[in-house]
């Protein structure tokens, strides 16, 4: 099975980042929590390319998509990382089938097409492949932006807030669904979430981030009995204080 | 901030006569606007338009716009739009200074800009020694008219261009690269097809600003027929001669550019 094996530590913007972490294939999801401004997409946007720290490494298997020491430091386009955004970021100029076809590494139309409909397929939306993105609903653009990811067939996968632009009603719905996916797929995933219903049902490693820097780690179970922070205490303590983690936020 | 209590006859009065100051005051600025556009339909006949257009100056002046302007927007998208596309993406105080350099032209009174042409261009200009050196003179040939037209118009598209660029979602043009495709390609397939329109409105804004110069041309490029001689200035020559050659010519660029108008407002719409 397929291991990234990040350590980055360095400014990214206003933020000086350490971050390591580990996600195995077919191991459950590194699900990374922590309050606003922590440095939880900052941290997705290092692996992915998007932002360059100025040590560490990224490795994917293998091979090592960044070294700072070596001055490895392969373009986002060659990393084969597969990235969700918050707001999905469907293309608005191409429907369904095209965005899903849109990462597709074949050469030929129909064949790039055809794939896009497999994966639609086993998603289950086949029925959207000719909609325009800017009709669908929360929980369809939910799978048509995993379809899109799926479609080219990335090594790892990374997801920035997956549900937090659902109802709550969809989003337990959905949840359940992208747990299940993400456990068929097994490859190295890394999640991450402000809600702990997410954390439970991917039932990952979770990291504590707080400024940019892992603050503890464990199952959610392991936080939860020995929590090292207020943030770590409110967010696994399934009894502390007010917060009710599938309230619409 | 008026005083609470009761009103008095004066506001009352002020408040009876606002309806009709505000429409007396727009009206008189419609007709400054509507009556000299009237004008110059109203004082011709289709007769007298088409013996305007005889004259020999007509068809070279014609022809030397759509020449220059076809060169000069060509230029003004091939150079405007990899400019707007970093003046988008970059952050810093250097890159808005650039931005608002680059504004600078539509400000800039057009005599200033023939001077300063001149003055990098000319045969005593910055550049004067090292054009005359591989046997270039720019000032008074058509390269200078395309010259002027694009230091005056390329603002109207560069400025189109960073607004539609700047509206484009940062994480999917990141999505875009992790789904494998390299800079060039996901400019091209997701980039340029979002930016359609605005770059389009821009450009034919750009476009209409080049046809009708002038000033700068005037100075930088001279007045030569069938050389330099673009409508404006055609038009220009033509009303010591024959006032019904500037008039026809001026309906022509007033058709054109109503046209356009029309075409911008009816695509932004869409």
């Amino acid at each position: 099975m397929t291991t990234l094996a990040v350590e980055l530590t360095g400014q990214v913007g206003a933020l000086s980042l350490a971050l390591g972490l580990e996600a195995r294939g077919g191991a459950g999801p590194v699900v990374i929590v922590g309050p606003n401004g922590s440095g939880k997409t900052s941290a997705l946007m290092s692996i992915v390319g998007a932002l360059k720290p100025h040590s560490g490494h990224v490795v994917l298997g293998e091979q090592p998509l960044f070294d700072a020491g070596r001055g490895i430091d392969v373009p986002v386009e060659a990393r084969g990382i597969g990235f969700l955004p918050q707001r999905y970021a469907l293309f608005p100029h191409l429907d369904v089938l095209g965005n899903v076809a849109f990462g597709v590494a074949e050469a030929e139309r129909p064949a790039r097409e055809q794939r896009a409909r497999s994966v639609l397929q086993d998603l289950g939306v086949e029925g959207l492949a000719r909609r325009r993105v800017d009709g669908l609903s929360g929980g369809e653009a939910q799978r048509v932006a995993l379809a899109r990811a799926l479609a080219a067939a990335p090594r790892a996968l990374l997801l920035d807030e997956p549900l937090a632009s659902l109802d709550a009603a969809v989003r337990r719905e959905v949840r359940a669904f992208l747990a299940a996916q993400l456990r068929t797929l097994a490859i190295p995933t890394v999640i991450v979430t402000h809600d702990r219903a997410d954390a439970e049902a991917f039932a990952g490693h979770v990291l504590v981030l707080e400024r940019g820097r892992v603050v503890q780690q464990g199952s959610l179970a392991g936080l939860a009995a020995a929590p090292a922070t207020p943030f770590t205490r409110q967010f696994a303590v399934q009894d502390a204080g007010d917060r009710r983690t599938d309230s619409a936020d | 901030m008026t005083p609470p209590g009761p009103r008095s006859p004066s506001s009352s009065l002020a408040r009876s006569l606002w309806p009709a100051a505000v429409g007396l005051l727009a009206a008189a600025l419609l007709l400054l606007i509507g009556l000299p556009l009237a004008a110059l339909f109203l004082t011709t006949s289709p007769r007298a338009l088409l013996q305007g257009l005889a004259d020999p100056m007509v068809v070279p002046a014609i022809r030397l716009s759509l020449v220059t302007t076809t060169a000069s927007l060509a230029l003004v998208v091939l150079t405007g739009t990899p400019l707007a596309w970093l003046l988008a993406r970059r952050r810093g105080r250097g890159w808005r200074f650039v931005e608002t350099l680059v504004q600078l032209p539509v400000v800039l009174p057009p005599a200033v800009a023939g001077v300063a042409l001149l003055l990098a261009f000319g045969r005593r200009g910055l550049l004067g020694p090292l054009l005359a050196g591989v046997g270039v003179g720019v000032p008074f040939t058509r390269a200078a008219v395309v010259l002027a037209q694009t230091f005056v118009a390329a603002p109207f598209y560069v400025q189109a261009a960073v607004s539609m660029f700047k509206r484009l979602d940062p994480d999917m043009l990141l999505v875009a690269r992790t789904l494998g495709a390299s800079r060039p390609r996901v400019f091209f397939r997701v980039v340029l097809p979002l930016s359609r329109a605005g770059l389009a409105g821009g450009a034919a804004m750009s476009w209409a600003r080049a046809l009708g110069e002038f000033g700068a041309t005037l100075m930088f490029a001279g007045n030569l027929t069938g050389r330099t001689q673009t409508l404006p200035l055609a038009i220009y020559t033509a009303l010591e001669s024959d006032l019904r050659t500037a008039q026809s010519l001026s309906l022509i660029l007033l058709a054109v550019a109503f046209g356009l108008l029309i075409t911008i407002q009816f695509g932004s719409r869409r």
